[in-house]
């Protein structure tokens, strides 16, 4: 396998402020935040966020630590509810959803400091994901009745297919606590799709990784967008991996966008220098 | 080759740990029948067969809540009483439609069930929204309010049914239910139940354990299973894919109240007298001892400590007064040597030396 | 008038948990575990006293002191013996391990002194008539009531303004950070034990004044209720475990005098749970969300 091409996609604006690739124009954007904000006490920790994402797009969300990247995930994903804005995904908006339901309308997600369920076996943590597309209930588990051996054959077959994007299978009945850092970080990618998510939110996948793990990371990102369709938003601080495949780039610094665009707009602007590099007159 | 070995030896492990569970459980009823009925027992270990089934019953559920949900519950003495004294109404107001005792029994168990389940229900709503051990203090403080409001209970049955009335002054007696000639006192209040025609049985006790069992293992190895144990090892993470919390913590609170409920009659029916001021905290804490031992979300371990357990003041008998003091040492000295991370590596360690031995025993062998 | 002594008395009943619970909530602050013992110090305080005053005819301020020094040895030894090596385990392991401490101080008491009650004379005796009479408080009150505040103040004092109080802060907070900034972690956490189980035998004394009997089992109950009391306060807060265990004595009385005596327990647990499902971390609690 290759590097990921870097890809030239043109972006088109999306209704006045927001962009997306010209590709899925004439679709609506999948996720579509308007004037976004939080504040804890009197903190504003995020302030008019606004971000289009295009149905298969893979979009970046950048800035130096502390910036407030992060909770937009935790907005996007209701684990805070927004003071301020709207969250539109697929046209529908989440005000007043909650993480659970906003996970059943499209959204899944990874986590910066990795959250798999360290005591269960690989198998069983992509199993948790796919459990809205489990369907049987409580009795039937208990007494074992046919609807259970045939919704798990169903599972188990589906989790060894997602694990195999990966070349996970052979892993799966490790304990997913013992497996090793990138694997982890790749289980969590695992479970996440096991939702069906139509936007995936990847939060620093590629941290802890070495160049080579990261490069493959790059490609097999693209591979998840291009085999399932889905948009992908990702944080990350390796610019190799950010430069490389998205497609559309959000700087965010002290809670504000300083910049968008596409990778090499975002390159030479000079709002985003000074905001990794700081200007000589601060220091 | 090697991925299909290591599924099938996975499979294999916790099937097989499931099967010994069954297994061994049977054989051991069948072995302490034998020796019940050859007379090798001796009459207090013989009258402790009914309880030691339903501290049983009692581990295996707590462990459902505490190991495999992982929260920390101290009130569960709370479901048995409900469990138990409703039984024994059940039980002796069915006493002439019912002539049958087995199955007075068995429906005596179902309503104490189903009575612990409703209770579970009513505390799990709000008690579930808190953590920690906010959610142990609150459930102790369940357990002990559904205790004082059995103490006020006063309970009877005639000819025309059942006569309840709430005891809340303190100077009502069972007179004053007004019962009709030939009625029976079911339970007095703080007195408890009294009077009551013990139905209870061994057979029945291995029978609860074996249901409880099949409850219990085959949901954790179930869809509903793999939610609870998810909320345990990261509830953000579970609710991140979509797995309603409020619904499997109850789920898992419910089960393990309604089997704690049927425990609870089970108990109840083994004695002619019992007042509600046996399943207080130090109950629920006894078996939260036995989960703790028996290993957290391990259900035969549980088993093993809840028997075991149970019968040790009794084996500690020769130490006479001291023998509840050398169970308090022992408790300590188990969990200092369980839990301490030098103790514990030394363990580690040793095991370690052993199986690279054998390793390394077998690789030779091998050429 | 009635009302009032009422009152009186669940202040008192109040103060005697208020000052268990100071000594809950500090260590429960800085060791993060539910120490089912406490209430079985208590109970050693108080039949220290009591043999003090009994078999070696000691006066009752000294038989406190006496008592105070016994629980305080007491309590840093079931901390170095039991609780220290369990410093890295799960909170259920050294939840279960407090379990078997009780279990331990009640059998041993029972060895020692019996299953039977013992009839304990107050500290102080006599009463305060007030009102030409109509209303009598007992100087045991007035006495429970003042080394509560007084010991609330003293706490508050010692925690917010000396070096060792503002260890004992920062290790509840973060050991291990505490012990960066080179805090002996181990020995605050002795000193917390110490103060809360000396505290726990003047609270033993006070009990045992106002029931004036005395059994094994006695430290159990109050114990489980002061907990109740800083849990009520908010965990962890100094005027939070006063305030909880004030009122907890007062709604203990009235409920007693007005409701049920039977139910008192039922009526001030009820209470409890209200409160925490409105305020999930007590009344003067301060709620910690968790961090993503």
């Amino acid at each position: 396998m290759g590097r990921a091409e870097r890809p030239r996609t043109k972006l088109v604006p999306v209704p006045a402020t927001n962009f997306i690739p010209e590709r899925d124009v004439d679709k609506s954007p999948i996720l579509e935040a308007r004037h976004l904000g939080i504040d804890f006490g009197g903190l504003t920790a995020v302030n008019e966020f606004d971000m289009a994402i295009g149905r298969t797009e893979i979009a970046g969300l950048i800035g130096p630590n502390g910036a407030g990247k992060t909770t937009v995930f935790n907005l996007l994903t209701k684990v805070y509810q927004p003071t301020r804005g709207t969250i539109l995904l697929d046209g529908v908006d989440t005000a007043g959803k909650t993480t659970v339901q906003v996970n059943k309308m499209g959204i899944a997600r990874t986590f910066q400091n990795i959250r798999l369920f360290n005591n269960l076996s690989v198998e069983d943590n992509v199993k948790i994901g796919l459990h809205n597309h489990i369907k049987y209930g409580m009795w039937q588990g208990i007494f074992r009745l046919p609807g259970y051996w045939k919704e798990e054959k169903i599972a188990h077959d589906r989790a060894m297919e997602l694990l195999s994007i990966f070349d996970m299978q052979d892993l799966a009945s490790h304990q997913a606590g013992s497996l090793p850092y990138g694997a982890q970080r790749r289980l969590e990618i695992v479970r996440a799709l096991a939702t069906n998510p139509s936007l995936l939110l990847l939060d620093e996948p590629a941290a802890g990784m070495n160049p080579s793990e990261t490069a493959e990371l790059m490609d097999n990102i693209v591979k998840i967008r291009d085999t399932f369709q889905i948009a992908v938003l990702l944080i990350e601080h390796d610019m190799s991996l950010v430069m490389g495949i998205c497609e559309g780039i959000c700087v965010l610094n002290f809670g504000q966008i300083i910049a968008k665009g596409t990778p090499d707009e975002i390159r030479n602007n000079p709002e985003v220098i000074k905001a990794y590099l700081g200007t000589k007159g601060e220091e | 080759m090697k991925k299909n070995m290591g599924r099938l030896g996975r499979l294999k492990k916790t099937t097989k740990v499931d099967f010994a569970t069954y297994l061994g459980v049977t054989a051991a009823f069948i072995v302490v029948s034998m020796l019940r009925d050859q007379g090798v027992l001796t009459r207090s270990l013989t009258g402790m067969l009914v309880p030691i089934c339903c501290y049983i019953v009692m581990a295996v559920s707590l462990n459902l809540t505490v190991g495999i949900l992982g929260e920390l519950s101290l009130g569960h003495a709370g479901f048995m009483s409900v469990g138990a004294f409703t039984g024994v109404i059940t039980a002796m107001s069915l006493q002439s439609a019912i002539p049958f005792a087995p199955v007075r029994l068995a429906v005596a168990m179902i309503v104490g069930a189903l009575f612990a389940g409703v209770a579970g229900l009513i505390v799990g709503v709000p008690v579930l929204r808190l953590r920690g051990d906010y959610l142990a203090i609150v459930t102790l403080a369940f357990g002990e309010i559904i205790k004082e409001l059995i103490n006020c209970l006063l309970v009877g049955y005639d000819a025309k049914g059942l006569h309840i009335a709430f005891n809340i002054s303190g100077s009502l007696t069972i007179d004053d239910l007004n019962m009709a000639e030939g009625g029976i006192a079911i339970i007095k209040g703080a007195q408890g139940a009294t009077g009551t025609t013990t139905i209870a049985s061994f057979g029945a006790g291995f029978v609860l354990i074996m249901l409880s069992l099949v409850i219990i293992l085959n949901l954790v190895r179930s869809r509903s299973g793999r939610a609870i144990m998810a909320l345990r090892d990261n509830r953000i993470a579970a609710e991140s894919v979509g797995i309603n919390i409020t619904k499997y913590k109850l789920m898992a609170f419910i089960t393990s109240a309604a089997l704690a409920g049927a425990a609870g009659a089970l108990y109840g029916l083994n004695y002619s007298n019992l007042a509600a001021s046996k399943f207080d905290f130090n109950t629920s804490i006894l078996v939260l001892v036995y989960v703790v031992l028996g290993g957290l979300g391990n259900i035969w371990g549980s088993i093993i400590a809840a028997a075991v357990l149970y019968i040790l003041p009794e084996a500690l008998r020769e130490f006479s007064d001291y023998r509840m003091l050398v169970y308090a040492i022992v408790l300590i000295l188990v969990m200092l040597a369980t839990n301490n991370p030098t103790i514990k590596g030394l363990f580690a360690r040793l095991r370690e030396k052993l199986t690279r031995g054998r390793k390394a025993e077998a690789k030779g062998g091998g050429r | 008038m009635e009302f009032l002594s009422y009152l009186i008395s669940g202040i008192s009943l109040g103060s005697v948990y208020a000052i268990i619970a100071l000594g809950y909530t500090m260590v429960y602050g800085i060791a993060k575990m539910l120490n089912f013992a406490h209430g079985d110090v208590i109970m050693v305080g108080g039949y220290i006293s009591f043999c003090a005053v009994s078999y070696l005819g000691l006066p009752g301020w000294l038989s406190v002191l006496l008592a105070m020094a016994v629980c305080t040895v007491l309590g840093v030894v079931i901390e170095g013996l039991a609780y220290r090596p369990l410093r890295q385990a799960t909170s259920l392991a050294v939840l279960i391990t407090a379990i078997g401490v009780s279990y331990f101080l009640q059998n041993a008491a029972l060895l020692i002194w019996g299953a039977s009650p013992k009839g304990y004379t107050p500290v102080v005796s006599g009463q305060l008539p007030l009102f030409g009479g109509r209303l009598t408080i007992s100087y045991v009150t007035l006495l429970t009531v003042g080394a509560c505040i007084v010991i609330m103040i003293a706490l508050t004092l010692f925690t917010g303004k000396t070096k060792m109080g503002k260890a004992m802060r920062a290790c509840s907070e973060n050991k291990a950070a505490a012990q960066l900034m080179g805090i002996n972690v181990n020995r605050t956490i002795s000193l917390t034990f110490a103060i809360g189980s000396a505290l726990a035998a003047v609270a033993g004394v006070l009990l045992c004044s106002f029931s004036t009997s005395l059994m094994p089992t006695t430290g159990s109950m109050p114990g489980i209720k002061a907990f109740t009391a800083a849990v009520f306060g908010g965990i962890g807060s100094i005027p939070g475990a006063f305030l909880g265990g004030i009122l907890l004595g007062i709604i203990e009385s009235l409920a007693k005098a007005y409701i049920s005596t039977q139910l008192a327990n039922a009526i001030l647990f009820a209470v409890l749970i209200v409160v925490l499902l409105v305020k999930p971390s007590g009344l003067l609690g301060k709620y910690v969300p968790e961090k993503v």
